[in-house]
């Protein structure tokens, strides 16, 4: 399959099963969807309609039971585990709900991680660059545990921009935050995806935050039941 | 019935799921280890208690260094006492070409009076109680001694100026039993042959027993008797109190080997502690819906005390019957050394293990387990309500207690236990406080490190508590263990090495009169050595200052037994080369009549003699009396023959005196010793360096017990290293899905994973290596008085070994995580 130019994300025939007491459940299925570079996504749905397990296979976390998945031009069903993390390393950017912050490293090194991984020199000095474009230089050998919730999300989203990715994922990234800090978490992602012209793909159940994504997907018991786009400012 | 139902039920949940598995092991290798060493020394003191009648061969024992008078042996026969003589002394035994010192025990028919005396007539032939004692002429040996002069029954023996015919070979002597360490094999020869061997003359070093026998109120009423005329200087052996110094031996060996042991529960008791403290964080949910169905507090607590009872139950009896098998490998480590067959094995040991590993279980996993009644109901509802956590001071406490319940009953010391105690706490505080230090250092290092230094690096430092807790149980081990291997050896090498080259290498002791000229020349030509011959005299110190001795009025041991036993006396007409006057003179150049004594400073400072004090020794029943005119150091390295006391020439004449003397003979001419033995029969000759090489084998073989009871603590080790990493699993799992989402390979986490094990294991090793060295140089310096060298082998051997265990341990224990898919990452939000 040659992806056609400008195709960061391409899912075709995406099924998920898992084996189950009662027989095999059905997770996702059918499922195709094409992103191109620069787009940001919405994938909204209720809790259990399988929107962290699309996300997951779309940024090469697990393998699906059937159809497939390129990611930035790699069939991922075709590589191990170190191969899809090998495209991960420096591609491919993560923001989690629970902030998923190494809590033995400090903000500094947490953020200097992705930059490594990915081989990149002058790992301190641009992942110090990174938390100042979060507003948080004054943090940078503090640990997580000294950090507020959102504080650590901050940390979060300089770690998941540090590489300055082409594709990012956001897993519910306000979901452990009150409303207020969820505002400018969102704000904050939003305006660094433009600065850094990445991908977005994110993953909520809040409409609202839905709403800042050029398109929403919604996802109901496994299937894609709609499709709403809208232009961006 | 129902709680005791669900408790099986909870069990047997809980054994599927993994979560008791480590506290299993640990109460497995606690009571492992207790009952082995447990067995092992109950078999050993039973085997010298029970038959202590046995030990004496007879029920009261009379001992001297002079002949049994006629007196004595009239006396015995008319409370009319079974008796029977014997006189047991060292000699040389020749065979050929062959030389062997060998301990010479002179019996008359009667012995032994209890017990029986068996023998073969071939080398492990066919066993037989022996009727009678050898025969004129004849002797019987062990199979040590057939061995090492490589005879047959019926081969010739000499024995002093006799030739003796090998007759039969002694497989069990009663009065031998108890001696855990023969160092010299065993000859028996017929009482009435002695005297033509001409190996006893007057003044001759040997020992003359009594062996009585008869109803406990004739022994006792004899005993009185001979306690209350103290003038004979016999030593009293009853039944009560054979082989005193064998008991105390065994009584240290016990209390050492049992508070070994403890180091091994100790740990073990960490591990529980740690695994129960997951096991604890694991069933929040249980008990909060158990609550919420109506479980009341007290059923909780029932329920978890009695399922961790079982559990304790269960594998505390399959730890003592690991430990029955190890006890057989003790007594087989000890094999050769022991005189005779242990006794089997009792129960009781096996019971205390079983008992001291269900409280051990209690102890380190209840102040854990008891905050599950804490857990509330609405954690059903809100599962961030969680119980505090059990104050580390009670755990503590707990802990504290539990190991001080069972010290006491390891060691059955309580001034031992309290020292040893608080030694073990002192050391494991000093083990903390060093790898807490040592972890704060990595925790620097990262700064400059790549991605996996960094990360295994900060997982040492952010685990601070586990970390020291694996530190300090791996490294506890292998100290120990060093202790044990380089360090004795060390220390032993130190020691020959100290002796200069030329240092003598043989004594000749026993030395007649009549032979001493001969003697001289004959070594100064055959031997080109021109040694010097010196008299000795068996003396007993009597009086100080007119004063009647009391070995009572000396608390220092070494002080009492001088104060008793008999010593050598000397004359000397000039200072010897290796001594040195400290205080007073060397005697007048003219002899003015006085009786003169020069007293070594030590023994001086032990039994309080100074400058001018009036000495009366006792010598073969006569007194002489003499001032100490001057006080000297002497330089026991030399191996030269030196005395504690020495008189002026003409003091001590008339006395029954043999010579002594020392010289150093090349191993090409040792050919030459026959001749000794040859022309002077008497004369006993002393293989120094044959000594030391026993003395070291006994050492090892000792020291294996030991270090088979050390193997328990590495083992324990390791649980705690398991119960460690059991306890960080769910965060592993976590932070590796997050790294392998942010792009990390197998390879990566694998790296980080190396980097914090071998950081671990170096800080483990680097402690243990200071330990050792920390040690030895206090036994150099303190103990043995001996130099102290640094052992480079210590700093290569010890971080090696820790590095290499934690490694792959802590590989082996993590390396789930590399298989950790990603996904987990988004899962656990």
């Amino acid at each position: 399959m040659n992806d056609a130019p400008g195709v960061i994300v391409q899912a075709r025939q995406l099924g998920k099963q898992v084996a189950s007491p009662g027989g095999t459940l059905t997770i996702l299925a059918d499922i195709d969807l094409t992103i191109a570079a620069g787009e940001s996504v919405a994938i909204i749905g209720v809790s259990g309609s399988g929107k962290s397990t699309l996300l997951g296979l779309l940024a090469g976390l697990d393998l699906p039971t059937s159809g497939e998945v390129h990611l930035a031009g790699a069939a991922l069903n075709s590589l191990d585990e170190d191969g899809r993390a090998a495209i991960r390393a420096g591609r491919v950017g993560f923001v989690f709900q629970s902030f998923q912050l190494l809590p033995g490293l400090t903000a500094l090194e947490n953020v200097m991680l992705p930059l490594e991984l990915a081989g990149i020199e002058k790992a301190a000095e641009l992942a110090a660059g990174r938390l100042a474009e979060v507003g948080l230089s004054e943090r940078l050998h503090h640990y997580p545990r000294q950090l507020s919730g959102g504080e650590q999300q901050r940390v979060a989203i300089a770690r998941a921009f540090a590489c300055r990715p082409q594709i990012l994922f956001a897993d519910e990234p306000t979901g452990n935050l009150d409303q207020q800090t969820g505002a400018q978490i969102i704000e904050l992602l939003f305006r660094l995806n433009r600065e850094h012209a990445a991908t977005l793909v994110l993953v909520t159940h809040d409409p609202a935050i839905a709403d800042h994504c050029g398109r929403c997907l919604t996802l109901a018991a496994g299937r894609f039941t709609g499709e709403a786009r809208r232009e961006l400012d | 019935m129902s709680l005791i139902n669900a408790a099986f039920t909870a069990l047997k949940r809980d054994w599927r799921a993994g979560e008791l598995r480590l506290i299993a092991l640990a109460t497995v290798l606690a009571v492992a280890a207790l009952s082995s060493v447990g067995l092992f020394t109950d078999r050993v003191s039973r085997a010298i208690e029970a038959q202590a009648t046995e030990l004496l061969a007879a029920d009261l024992v009379l001992e001297s260094t002079n002949p049994i008078t006629d007196d004595l042996l009239q006396r015995a026969q008319a409370s009319g006492l079974d008796r029977t003589r014997s006189v047991s002394f060292r000699s040389m035994a020749l065979a050929g070409e062959r030389l062997e010192l060998a301990e010479v025990k002179a019996v008359e028919a009667g012995y032994p009076l209890r017990g029986q005396l068996r023998t073969s007539s071939e080398l492990f032939g066919a066993e037989q109680v022996a009727t009678t004692v050898p025969g004129r002429g004849t002797v019987w040996v062990d199979a040590r001694l057939m061995q090492a002069l490589d005879i047959n029954v019926g081969d010739t023996v000499k024995l002093g100026d006799i030739d003796f015919r090998l007759a039969r070979i002694i497989t069990y002597e009663p009065d031998r039993g108890g001696e855990l360490f023969n160092i010299a094999p065993r000859v028996l020869i017929n009482l009435a042959d002695l005297n033509a061997t001409g190996l006893i003359a007057p003044g001759s070093r040997a020992e003359f027993r009594l062996l009585l026998g008869g109803a406990t109120e004739a022994i006792a009423a004899f005993r009185e008797q001979v306690e209350a005329d103290k003038s004979r200087g016999l030593k009293i052996q009853g039944i009560r109190d054979a082989r005193p110094e064998l008991r105390r031996a065994l009584e240290r060996a016990e209390q050492f080997l049992g508070l070994s042991v403890i180091v091994a529960v100790a740990l073990c008791g960490l591990a529980i502690a740690m695994a129960s403290r997951r096991f604890t964080l694991r069933h929040y949910d249980t008990c909060a819906m158990l609550r919420c169905l109506g479980a009341s507090q007290r059923h909780i607590t029932g329920l978890f005390t009695l399922q961790m009872l079982v559990l304790a139950a269960l594998f505390s009896g399959l730890g003592a019957a690991l430990g029955f098998l190890g006890q057989t490998g003790l007594t087989s480590l000890l094999q050769g050394m022991t005189a005779r067959a242990l006794p089997v094995p009792s129960a009781w040991p096996l019971l205390s293990a079983i008992l001291a590993g269900i409280v051990a279980v209690t102890g380190f996993s209840l102040p854990q387990l008891w905050r599950l009644r804490e857990v509330s109901p609405l954690r059903v509802l809100r599962r961030d309500l969680a119980p505090a956590p059990a104050a580390s001071r009670i755990v503590f406490m707990a802990a504290i207690a539990t190991l001080a319940f069972l010290t006491p009953w390891q060691s059955g010391n309580l001034k031992l236990t309290l020292y040893m105690f608080f030694g073990l706490l002192g050391t494991a505080a000093a083990l903390a406080a060093g790898a807490l230090t040592g972890i704060r250092v990595c925790a620097r290092l990262r700064a400059g490190t790549g991605i996996a230094w960094r990360y295994g690096l900060a997982n040492v430092a952010r685990r601070a508590e586990s970390s020291v807790a694996q530190v300090l149980a791996i490294g506890l081990g292998v100290t120990a263990l060093l202790l044990l291997t380089l360090v004795r050896s060390d220390l032993l090498e130190s020691w020959q090495d100290r002796l200069a080259p030329g240092t003598p290498n043989y004594f000749l002791i026993n030395i007649q009169p009549d032979d001493v000229a001969a003697l001289e020349g004959f070594l100064r030509e055959r031997a080109a050595t021109n040694t010097e011959l010196y008299p000795m005299v068996r003396a007993r110190l009597t009086q100080l200052n007119g004063r009647t001795l009391n070995p009572d009025d000396y608390t220092d041991a070494r002080a009492k037994r001088l104060a008793t036993r008999e010593f050598n006396l000397s004359w000397a007409s000039r200072l010897q080369d290796d001594n040195a006057i400290i205080a007073g003179s060397w005697w007048p150049k003219e002899p003015d009549g006085a009786t003169y004594f020069s007293v070594e400073e030590e023994i001086g400072k032990d039994l309080g003699m100074a400058l001018n004090d009036r000495l009366t020794y006792s010598v073969a029943g006569r007194e002489i009396t003499g001032t100490v005119r001057n006080i000297r150091s002497v330089d026991w390295d030399t191996f030269n023959v030196n005395f504690f006391v020495s008189a002026n020439p003409g003091a001590l004449d008339g006395l029954p005196a043999t010579w002594i003397t020392s010289f150093y003979l090349p191993s090409e001419r040792r050919s030459m010793l026959i001749d000794v033995v040859r022309n002077f029969p008497s004369v006993t000759i002393i293989d120094v360096a044959a000594l030391i090489e026993q003395v070291r084998a006994i050492m090892e073989q000792v020291s294996r017990t030991v270090e088979f009871v050390f193997g328990f603590t590495l083992l324990a080790g390791l649980v705690v290293l398991f119960a460690t990493l059991q306890n960080t699993h769910d965060e592993r799992r976590l932070e590796a899905a997050v790294l392998r989402s942010l792009g990390a390979g197998r390879g990566a986490i694998l790296k980080s994973l190396a980097a914090e094990f071998l950081a671990l294991g170096l800080i483990a090793g680097l402690l243990a290596a200071l330990g050792a060295t920390t040690i030895s140089w206090l036994l150099a310096r303190f103990v043995f008085d001996l130099p102290f060298a640094l052992n480079g082998l210590l700093w290569l051997l010890g971080p090696l070994s820790c590095t290499l265990v934690v490694l792959g341990t802590g590989i082996a224990g993590t390396r789930h995580v590399l298989h950790v898919p990603p996904m987990v990452a988004l899962r656990n939000a």
